[in-house]
């Protein structure tokens, strides 16, 4: 293993961790609820009377924030590498995938490991685990 | 209405967050992926900061029967560890590390007007389609069976 320290940003990545543990500290303190990427979006596909109008203001301010980001930093660059047909077929693996686990990089990662939850340790050593053998299959091996 | 506010702004937030952080470019999730080559550690630290502010606030939370705005505290209570929750993370795993996206930032670069995080998020809300398609099937075969209780997130 060697270290790319010419992408290392220690402060910035630190800093950006602190915003999202404030939106989820934010998130859970003022509505009660885990702040789960991948749940939230999810449960629009069962929808539920006044189960609605959270999820997608939620939502909304996801896709709002590259908007509004430039007042306050420079927007940095989003490189995607991936072609089509990986997009798709990474994006059915994600979608199906935190169903089951009822969770993702957020709602298990974040919210869960401060939580304690062993259920979430376990859904997030899987999926770190899966990242890593699956960038070291398709870039070392393939 | 404060909930929506509090929802939106909430969102905002964590956007704001994953733009700094540098977890929104699926080129930096890679390069922290990426053990065997020139590892970037960053996101580590994404994690830690993210966890150490949040850790105060469900400590906080989870002595509280109700939000500072009055709606039921709703913590998971799910204690189960199946295969549900393991394949299905390490589906999600896989997804994550073809590409470098996870929900979350796929939604900030649909935002973005990136193209390509588009398809990506039509494949993804898919596949969550294709999951409640397979639970609804699997509970009306399985109409003897008592119900599977549907797990809150995480």
């Amino acid at each position: 293993m060697t270290l790319d320290w010419s992408n290392f940003t220690p402060m910035t990545a630190l800093a950006g961790g602190v915003l999202i543990g404030i939106a989820v500290s934010l998130f859970v303190l003022l509505t009660g609820r885990i702040a789960g990427i991948s749940g939230v979006l999810g449960g629009l596909l069962r929808p539920a009377r006044g189960d609605i109008g959270w999820r997608v203001a939620f939502l909304a301010g996801l896709i709002g924030a590259p908007l509004l980001y430039p007042l306050f930093a420079p927007m940095p660059e989003l490189r995607i590498d991936a072609g089509f047909a990986t997009l798709i077929v990474a994006g059915l693996l994600v979608g199906i995938g935190t169903r089951y686990a009822a969770g993702c990089t957020s709602g298990h990662g974040v919210c869960g490991i401060a939580r304690l939850s062993p259920r979430s340790l376990v859904a997030t050593l899987s999926f770190m685990a899966a990242g890593f053998g699956t960038v070291f299959v398709v870039r070392h091996l393939i | 209405m404060p909930i929506l506010i509090a929802s939106l702004v909430a969102g905002l937030v964590f956007g704001f967050g994953l733009l700094l952080s540098g977890m929104a470019n699926p080129a930096r999730v890679l390069g922290f992926l990426d053990l065997a080559g020139r590892w970037d550690p960053s996101l580590a630290l994404v994690m830690a900061g993210a966890v150490g502010v949040g850790s105060l606030a469900f400590a906080f939370a989870a002595r509280r029967r109700v939000s500072l705005l009055g709606a039921p505290m709703q913590l998971p209570s799910a204690r189960r560890i199946d295969r549900r929750l393991a394949l299905g993370s390490v589906a999600f795993g896989i997804g994550w590390g073809l590409v470098g996206f996870c929900p979350g930032p796929a939604l900030v670069a649909l935002g973005a007007g990136e193209h390509k995080a588009l398809v990506f998020m039509l494949a993804m809300v898919a596949g969550m389609g294709l999951f409640e398609w397979l639970e609804r099937r699997r509970n009306t075969v399985a109409f003897a069976a008592p119900p599977t209780p549907v797990e809150s997130d995480a």
